[in-house]
């Protein structure tokens, strides 16, 4: 059976929708859909030194990803899954949580794992091959923010069982929202077929958790246009669980972080999970293994272009009067940010090869004990050999 | 229950340890399918919703995936996961969250957090179920590095190691012999007899040794005493612990008797059996006077229950290895 590929469109982002929030035109101009109405006050109240800090924090993580992607190129990482052009989605919601708040990403996330904290180097040493985790999601410098998860859509259950202890431990909920912790977590368009992103939402909607389900749809799962996931708007599922759902323009920097900030605000109210479906396109490749001309258009990509969520926050503080100084200043800024973290790449040492066996279990274990105590005498053998 | 002797069947001791565990530290919190207001299907869980309320034991939604991932969760929260999963064949909706997350996380933390997290299945035959109901899938979780497996056997082993095992801080999958849970038997709340991962000798021989876990435990005891009755002395080694296991014991045993039969219901291609009789051909070749012997579920599926007895390792296929060892 051929399926019907064009029975709708791959990119099924509603622009059309009602229920679409955007804010920024993709020429930078201020242009609300009237779904958009009710977040404009939020928006409003963002002063010009928050404004330019998003635009900040978007083109920082570009040239960072960049660099990455180069030290890929150059033999230095493994593997590298670009950002490039999910910032705005990125951006927004990760300003929107607050400092008590619990974030999961799924391992495209270095914009909310930088913003939140996490040295951007800890991530390169995952795609070094220097660790499976990075960093300390319990550590104060990381901001509550977790590790990747590579199983796609398994962290959606980590984050509901978390989230279900705030409920049980009663950190929520109370109705102070400087006090009251609450949960988001991402994944995308692919993962939203995994059974258990379905689970996740079941456990959530019935503990009514505090949760916010944010979903970056760029549109492609590797080689997979989302049409092959979805004949429905991805964020037309949360109603089926009970769980208030919004579309939003993932490519407008204020509309994610109006509608991200509303969602968390009122989850951590305990009015219960919320789904955002953030509209964005993946500009770059699936990761440095991939070939994304074997099945997308040029088109399609010059067409992301215009709507470049950097290109157009940049417009929108232009039309604002933001100063040229402001923007030589920025740039400076990410390329400094991304000479250190190469700088620190290249000078990343190696790991003892016993490291495999440390932390396999918590507490002692006679297999593991046995095992490191052979690879040390093997190893130790050829140094004897040697003298 | 505390500081006496009582006699429980099995399903009872886990209810009683159970019940111990949740009194002495709140934030252990159960699991599962039916375990609130039925008690499980079991009825293992009998009474504990009603004495320690709904947040402390959870009728969840039935999906296991989401109740082994949800407890992961919980377990990053700081609180003591206990899941039930229903039957045997349910495990493997969850098989991911369990192999490829929970066995995983502390290691991929870099032992930031622990997962102190038990995963409680019902196990094994005997009881003339529909498919599904009926397995042993004990070497899915032994292979996985990162998981503890454990069995008790006997009453007063289910009331102590369930409690051990929530203790630990490393996940615990904890497979409860069902076609034992009303086999009773005497329970000492006064003392642990051993330790979580701790083979034990069960019955002393001098021919050869029988080992094996869970309800093969007490096959193997049937068997010794049949063998007794036609002048073969055997002793009994009960695994308790399948990750790690506990070796001492064994092979002590093996270096007395020089011979070995290991016996499960799981089928025999890359089992337990398997490891083990490689293991002690390994450590104890120059005291086996014949090759290590298994007797397992015939390497086929769980077939239709009016099919089990032929097809799950009794006295008599256990006897008639204990012959075959005895002539080489």
């Amino acid at each position: 059976m051929t399926l019907p590929q064009n029975a709708l469109p791959h990119e099924v982002v509603p622009g059309d929708a009602p229920e679409l929030v955007r804010v920024l035109a993709a020429d930078g101009s201020l242009a609300p859909t009237p779904a958009a109405e009710p977040y404009l006050g939020i928006i409003d109240a963002l002063t010009d030194a928050e404004l330019e800090g998003f635009y900040r924090d978007m083109f920082i993580s570009r040239t960072f990803d960049q660099q990455a992607t180069n030290l890929q190129r150059q033999g230095q990482l493994a593997l590298w899954p670009p950002s490039f052009g999910q910032e705005a989605a990125q951006v927004g919601s990760a300003r929107a949580a607050r400092t008590q708040d619990h974030l999961f990403p799924s391992y495209r996330e270095h914009v909310v794992c930088t913003i939140r904290g996490v040295d951007p180097v800890d991530i390169i040493r995952v795609m070094r091959g220097l660790t499976h985790g990075g960093w300390d999601p319990f550590d104060p410098r990381n901001g509550n923010t977790h590790i990747y998860t590579l199983v796609l859509g398994s962290q959606t259950l980590h984050a509901t069982g978390l989230a279900m202890g705030l409920v049980f431990d009663g950190k929520t909920g109370s109705g102070d929202p400087e006090r009251d912790e609450a949960v988001i977590v991402y994944y995308g368009d692919g993962a939203s077929s995994q059974g258990d992103v379905h689970e996740a939402m079941v456990f959530a909607a019935s503990y009514r958790t505090p949760e916010v389900f944010f979903l970056q749809n760029n549109q492609w799962a590797i080689s997979v246009p989302v049409a092959t996931q979805s004949r429905a708007p991805l964020y037309r599922r949360g109603p089926g669980y009970g769980i208030p759902s919004i579309p939003v323009d993932g490519n407008d920097v204020l509309a994610s972080y109006a509608v991200t900030k509303v969602a968390l605000d009122e989850a951590r109210a305990g009015g219960g999970p919320r789904a955002i479906e953030a509209m964005t396109y993946r500009m770059g490749a699936h990761t440095t293994s991939d070939d994304p001309t074997k099945y997308r258009t040029s088109d399609e990509e010059a067409s992301w272009a215009r709507r470049d969520p950097i290109a157009r926050m940049a417009a929108y503080l232009r039309g604002r009067g933001a100063s040229d100084a402001f923007f030589a200043g920025v740039e400076a800024e990410g390329s400094a940010f991304a000479e250190d973290a190469r700088v620190r790449t290249t000078a990343l040492g190696g790991i003892p090869t016993d490291l495999m066996f440390d932390h396999v279990y918590s507490e002692q274990h006679p297999l593991i004990d046995a095992q490191r105590e052979w690879l040390g005498e093997y190893e130790a053998s050829f140094d004897e050999g040697a003298s | 229950m505390s500081g006496s002797i009582e006699t429980l069947p099995l399903s009872r001791a886990l209810n009683a340890g159970l019940r111990r565990a949740l009194a002495e530290n709140d934030r252990v919190l159960l699991m599962g399918e039916d375990i609130g207001r039925l008690g499980g299907v079991f009825r293992v869980t009998e009474g504990l919703q009603a004495e320690f309320g709904e947040q402390r034991v959870l009728d969840t939604p039935l999906a296991e995936s989401g109740i082994v991932g949800t407890a992961i969760g919980l377990a990053m929260g700081g609180f003591l996961p206990v899941c039930e999963i229903q039957f045997d064949g349910f495990v493997f909706p969850a098989f991911d969250q369990i192999t490829s997350q929970l066995a995983k996380i502390t290691n991929r933390h870099e032992g930031a957090l622990s997962m102190p997290v038990v995963i409680r299945i019902p196990y094994g035959g005997h009881i003339g179920a529909v498919e599904h109901h009926q397995e042993s899938p004990e070497v899915y979780f032994t292979h996985t590095p990162g998981l503890r497996v454990v069995s008790p056997s006997t009453p007063n082993d289910a009331y102590w190691m369930i409690q051990d095992a929530i203790t630990s801080t490393d996940p615990v999958i904890f497979l409860e012999p069902k076609s034992r849970y009303w086999q009773k038997g005497e329970v000492d709340a006064s003392g642990r007899a051993l330790p979580l991962h701790a083979s034990r000798l069960v019955r002393r021989g001098t021919d050869v040794t029988l080992v094996g876990h869970g309800a093969m435990v007490a096959t193997l005891l049937q068997a010794a005493a049949l063998a007794e009755s036609e002048g073969t002395s055997c002793e009994v080694v009960d695994l308790r612990s399948l990750s790690p296991v506990d070796y001492g014991p064994i092979l002590d045993s093996v270096r007395r008797t020089g011979r070995m039969v290991y016996a499960q219901e799981a089928p025999g291609f890359s089992s337990l059996g398997s490891e083990i009789a490689a293991t002690v051909m390994e450590k104890a070749f120059y005291a086996l006077e014949a090759p290590v012997l298994r007797v397992s579920g015939f390497d086929a599926p769980f077939p239709p229950a009016k099919l089990e007895g032929t097809y799950l390792p009794d006295a008599d296929r256990i006897l008639e290895a204990v012959d075959r060892t005895l002539a080489y």
